[in-house]
């Protein structure tokens, strides 16, 4: 039992798929302005790693090797395009935000990743939690970089006003870079800066 | 032609692949170590980038579009493929890279021992993805158009990656805080990099 407790919360920290495995960076950071798109975001993946971890663990034995990454990319896209036309359906409005992006979960590498490192070699159960939380720690990471940029650029949290609007009549202005791209590349930066320096060992020689 | 003209700037600089979209982050983290290499990846993508977007353009022209498939039969016009585009577009890029490879392997072998092992990274590459999925959401109306903006995205990435390699052989003699070594100060240079690249915004042929 604590096998699997470890496989699930391992991704949430000490084997972040973003800061420390590096991988899925690609289709994250841009949808990081707002919290609301950036929850959506981690859920989708969520369930797009969770499920395909399963489905390719179970038919892991038939696959032939030399054809799986197109069995695997196959398998990724039918969930992509449920999540996607699941979206449409249900918050339309998230869904224009996220944009190209819902389709680029196909190609994320934590998606691939898992499957190749993971799922490919373990039972469904231990497969699923894998995916469960490795889906989990990409999205905390989301929601971290969402909060500042959403605090600091627009003066909100989740669509709800926290800085109050005397500190806007004392001269507070809302900081413009916190809304472009970079500054989501520099926030991931310092998080990573910060967990490397509380756990020494995932330093770099 | 002036149209022509200001895609393929405004691809290469202004709405640069890395700087102000983060597609194909993982690769550019994990590839810009030497410039060799950078190069190899570079030339690679842009290589891919300049065949698979006006394919899977004319794919979703003439077959995945709401009514697209009246040229075969005016009784089609109703018919809406559009929710298939993910997974064709994906299985698209697949094929085309494998064929590139054959091509290449095939015609020049030179060419194909320098960039060997990068051209079947790049079917899961976002950035490839990414180049279609945007074609498709800008709805750009001529084969020239979209063609000017694959090869333009596809040197904007290349030029990033290696500038990016530039900057990386260098930072080895630098005296960088520990935590931040490696992957933490990639980003944070990514930033300030898209920062400078912001400077090109509002340019206009």
């Amino acid at each position: 039992m604590s096998k699997l407790s470890k496989i699930t919360t391992e991704p949430l920290n000490l084997n972040n798929p973003i800061t420390v495995q590096i991988l899925g960076i690609c289709s994250a950071l841009a949808v990081t302005v707002k919290l609301k798109p950036a929850i959506v975001m981690g859920l989708s993946v969520t369930f797009v790693t969770a499920l395909s971890n399963l489905i390719i663990s179970l038919i892991r034995n038939t696959i032939p090797t030399r054809i799986r990454i197109i069995v695997q990319l196959v398998v990724i896209a039918a969930l992509v395009i449920i999540v996607d036309q699941f979206l449409k359906a249900y918050v339309y409005d998230v869904s224009k935000q996220l944009s190209v992006y819902v389709g680029l979960i196909i190609t994320n590498c934590i998606v691939m990743g898992r499957l190749e490192a993971f799922a490919m070699g373990n039972k469904p159960i231990p497969s699923l939690l894998d995916g469960i939380g490795n889906g989990a720690g990409y999205a905390i990471i989301l929601i971290i970089v969402a909060f500042f940029r959403e605090l600091f650029g627009s003066g909100t949290i989740y669509g709800f006003r926290v800085i109050p609007q005397s500190f806007y009549d004392a001269g507070y202005f809302n900081n413009g870079l916190f809304l472009t791209p970079p500054m989501a590349l520099i926030i991931i930066g310092v998080i990573i800066w910060i967990q490397r320096g509380m756990i020494k060992n995932l330093q770099d020689k | 032609m002036e149209n022509i003209l200001n895609i393929f700037i405004k691809s290469i600089f202004i709405e640069n692949f890395i700087f102000a979209y983060f597609l194909g982050m993982c690769s550019y983290i994990a590839v810009s170590k030497t410039v060799k290499t950078a190069t190899g990846l570079g030339i690679a993508v842009i290589f891919v980038m300049i065949i698979t977007v006006p394919v899977d353009y004319l794919i979703n022209r003439y077959l995945l579009n709401p009514g697209a498939l009246s040229w075969i039969n005016p009784k089609f016009a109703t018919v809406d493929l559009s929710f298939l585009s993910f997974i064709i577009f994906i299985a698209v890029i697949a094929a085309i890279v494998q064929l590139v490879e054959m091509f290449v392997e095939r015609f020049a072998p030179a060419l194909y021992a320098s960039l060997g092992i990068f051209l079947p990274l790049i079917a899961v590459n976002c950035s490839i993805l990414g180049a279609s999925l945007f074609m498709q959401e800008r709805q750009y109306n001529s084969l020239a158009e979209v063609t000017s903006f694959g090869i333009g995205s596809g040197i904007g990435w290349a030029l990033a990656i290696i500038l990016m390699a530039a900057i990386r052989e260098r930072l080895k003699y630098s005296d960088i805080p520990k935590p931040l070594r490696g992957v933490g100060i990639t980003f944070i240079i990514t930033g300030l990099m898209a920062i400078a690249f912001m400077s090109f915004m509002g340019i206009k042929l």
